[in-house]
């Protein structure tokens, strides 16, 4: 349990999605976040599903790990569906359903919001499914960069997400612990009304706090003893490259821009 | 100067006005490649020791010197590029998200470069042999792997002198050993100033000498072999002599040992040779 948790989503893989620069990955998805509002006519929605689906072939992932990724959403993606069929008022009255009219437009309109949504989801999870934590991490710090000049704390909030990556097993198998023990006791966190329920989680949480705290000084104490001072003259070890290999994902992403502008109505 | 690595002169230390003295006027000073283990109780003062050798914290009465620098808050990181320490609790002192990455992390401190880094993560792995493990998280590591790691990311970075600070107390026996095995290795291996702190006697038989702490004070100096001869003093003060330090101890009523038998393998050597010798 510990070890999915720590790489979040990812999926190892060998793929051409996986190697790239999560930069790169990040700056597609980004723009990609943002033109998917451009499409307006079934065109350019077929080319933009075309795109996606294609990036998503390419990661070599299971389609069966896509989809778990996208479980959360589905609940969304078809409320979003009905609530556009039943509230639209446009085009011609198509048939009547639970005594509501339905109109063509609702329909179209109805089937587009969801398919925008299901790109948005699918697209985004590539990230997170191709990319490990680390990654992101380095490849935000680099990004955000040039915020240091407003002295944003760039590193520090690198450092504190890495930071973060690493303790998560850690804290989670100590609270596996705590609860075992209090359960031992005879807490019981399973049954019960929720409020006593609630009261249960009390004692699990304050030790947890406790030893995190305690963790939080000696990690801090064990860094500066280390050296670190900062992000000030730091080198790193993981160093990101932008190689031929984004330069060509990034000149094929352009052509999705252009089409899509040349599809749209 | 030259020789001595380190130097405690009248230290004192509290760690708040109102609080009582931690420190007692500590002298004592650790020779050119020296391992000097440090000895004491719960409470009495090891870590404190530990912590103003590398300037995290700073005494209150006395100075330290260490490698000829007197650590003071402007020279900290001089003197922090010369002493690596390893503290007791194995997950509190993993910074990296793997292996590497923390052997990594003294190096990128210190703004070394790329390439020096990757060979030096290599060769420090390789003397506590943990290279098979380069990219592991830690939580997929034992106590014992961790503190290894923890070793290879002080020995990375090349310093004069390396404080273990009770590295072994938070493992079990086999973790116990393994830290033993990979200290008395680099014993051997390099010459680095080595202070190992413990409270367990068990742990000092490789060290040159012993500095005992008592509430804060230096209570005795002395070498292994001599300490363990005095058992019920160490009892006085909460030790315990190991299970053939006692047998010995007890064998000397009617037994003319030649030397105080440090390990059980010096014990029986001079127990089947003593019947041969008469
Ligand atoms: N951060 C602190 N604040 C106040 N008192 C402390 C702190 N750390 C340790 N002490 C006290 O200083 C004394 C010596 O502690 P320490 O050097 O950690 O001993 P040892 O490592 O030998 O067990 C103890 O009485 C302890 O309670
Ligand atoms: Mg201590």
């Amino acid at each position: 349990m510990a070890s999915s948790l720590i790489i979040g989503q990812y999926v190892p893989a060998d793929s051409v999605v996986h190697r790239l620069d999560p930069r790169t990955k990040i700056m597609m998805i980004f723009t990609f976040v943002i033109i998917v509002f451009f499409a307006n006519n079934a065109p350019s929605y077929l080319w933009l599903t075309v795109f996606s689906l294609g990036a998503a072939t390419l990661t070599k992932i299971k389609p069966r790990f896509l989809l778990k990724g996208l479980k959360p959403v589905w609940f969304l993606i078809v409320f979003t569906f009905l609530l556009h069929l039943f509230v639209t008022r446009e085009g011609d009255v198509l048939t009547t359903l639970l005594g509501f009219p339905v109109y063509t437009g609702a329909l179209i309109q109805g089937f587009q919001i969801s398919l925008r949504f299901f790109l948005l989801i699918l697209v985004t999870s590539l990230l997170t499914l191709t990319t490990t934590p680390i990654e992101i991490t380095d490849a935000i710090e680099t990004l955000l960069h040039p915020l240091k000049k407003i002295k944003f704390p760039v590193h520090e909030l690198a450092l504190m997400m890495s930071i973060s990556l690493r303790f998560i097993p850690t804290l989670m198998q100590e609270t596996e612990k705590i609860s075992k023990a209090q359960a031992s006791r005879g807490v019981d966190f399973k049954t019960g009304p929720l409020k006593e329920r609630i009261q249960a989680v009390v004692p699990l949480l304050v030790p947890l706090f406790v030893s995190a705290f305690k963790r939080a000084e000696e990690l801090a104490m064990a860094m500066e003893a280390r050296g670190y001072r900062g992000g000030e003259g730091r080198t790193r070890l993981r160093e990101l490259a932008i190689v031929s290999r984004d330069y060509i994902a990034f000149c094929l992403f352009f052509i999705v821009i252009a089409g899509l502008f040349v599809l749209r109505g | 100067m030259t020789t001595e690595q380190v130097i405690f002169n009248n230290v004192s230390f509290r760690y708040a006005e109102d609080q009582p003295w931690v420190l007692k006027n500590v002298n004592f000073s650790i020779k050119q490649d020296e391992w000097v283990a440090i000895l004491g109780h719960n409470g009495s003062g090891k870590s404190t020791i530990a912590k103003l050798m590398n300037g995290l914290l700073f005494p209150d009465e006395g100075e330290i010197y260490v490698h000829g620098i007197k650590v003071t808050p402007d020279t900290v990181w001089d003197v922090r590029e010369k002493v690596g320490m390893v503290f007791q609790n194995p997950d509190n002192q993993f910074v990296g998200t793997t292996v590497r990455d923390d052997v990594a992390f003294g190096l990128e401190n210190r703004g070394i470069d790329r390439n020096i880094m990757i060979k030096r993560i290599e060769e420090s792995l390789l003397s506590v042999r943990m290279t098979d493990y380069l990219l592991h998280e830690p939580h997929r590591l034992s106590g014992g792997q961790k503190q290894r790691v923890a070793i290879a990311g002080v020995l990375a970075i090349q310093p004069n002198l390396i404080i273990l600070d009770e590295a072994t107390a938070m493992l079990d026996p086999r973790g116990r050993k393994e830290i033993m095995t990979t200290v008395n290795d680099l014993r051997r291996e390099t010459k680095v100033n080595l202070v190992s702190i413990t409270h367990d006697l068990n742990e000092i038989t490789g060290a040159d000498r012993v500095i005992v702490m008592n509430d804060g004070e230096v209570w005795l100096e002395t070498v292994p072999r001599e300490l363990f001869k005095q058992e019920t003093a160490l009892r006085q003060i909460g030790l315990d002599v190991p299970f053939t330090a006692k047998l010995a101890n007890r064998l000397q009523t009617d037994f003319e040992f030649s030397q105080q038998p440090l390990t059980q393998k010096e014990l029986l050597d001079q127990l089947w040779t003593f019947h041969s010798n008469k």
